[in-house]
């Protein structure tokens, strides 16, 4: 299945824009896709850290992304 | 009777109203407002910032602010919290964020304030990129 995926701050740069389409998997989880996410972008792994939010939560690494989820990278937050 | 707690919350990238932030939470029944203004600093370890440029995941972030303020209500008898953050470019001295907590003693807007800016950095996804003379770094990125 195809999915979107926003990215933000230098996740967005790393990436090379603000939204991505991946193809993955059906039963992908947080965990997979941010493995492969990591595959294809290898500068993630050199961020402090980085979660994956699945329709605006915070998604555990066993979370289901199912087709038509909105996914974002969320690199370390540094607001206020 | 429980007074209802009431919350505000804003994302723009107009400049950020402080009084208008305190008006939101003041009521009859508060004998206190406690405000944290967050403003964009000349320094970082010594090197001159030229200006910050913020970016919110708006939707996501809104909803954690309201995760934020509903924990804060239920630990604290406040009544009420306004969370206004600015995104965009800002320049050294502009306000960032503004946090406004109304009680009936100081004691409890005190403690919900810290609280919602301490909870805010940690986990509402809003990012800062500090730009430099020689360069911009995005803050706590790398380790």
């Amino acid at each position: 299945m195809q999915i979107k995926i926003l990215a933000f701050g230098i996740a967005r740069e790393i990436c090379g824009g603000s939204t991505l389409h991946l193809e993955v998997p059906d039963h992908s989880t947080a965990g997979t896709l941010k493995q492969m996410l990591t595959e294809q972008y290898p500068r993630l792994a050199g961020l402090n850290s980085f979660l994956l939010a699945v329709n605006e939560e915070f998604a555990a690494p066993d979370a289901r992304i199912n087709s038509g989820d909105e996914v974002a990278i969320i690199p370390p937050v540094s607001g206020g | 009777m429980a007074q209802r707690q009431t919350s505000h919350f804003n994302i723009t990238t107009a400049p950020i109203d402080v009084m208008a932030c305190i008006g939101l939470v003041t009521g009859p029944g508060s004998g206190g407002v406690d405000v944290f203004i967050g403003t964009v600093r000349d320094l970082t370890q010594g090197k001159p910032v030229l200006r910050l440029e913020f970016e919110a995941y708006e939707s996501m972030a809104l909803r954690e602010m309201q995760r934020i303020v509903e924990q804060a209500f239920a630990k604290w008898p406040v009544h009420a919290i306004a969370i206004h953050h600015r995104t965009g470019v800002l320049q050294v001295g502009d306000t960032a964020v503004v946090i406004a907590v109304s009680a009936a003693h100081r004691a409890a807007a005190f403690d919900a304030c810290r609280y919602t800016i301490d909870t805010l950095k940690q986990t509402v996804p809003i990012w800062k990129k500090e730009v430099f003379e020689d360069g911009e770094v995005w803050v706590s990125a790398h380790p």
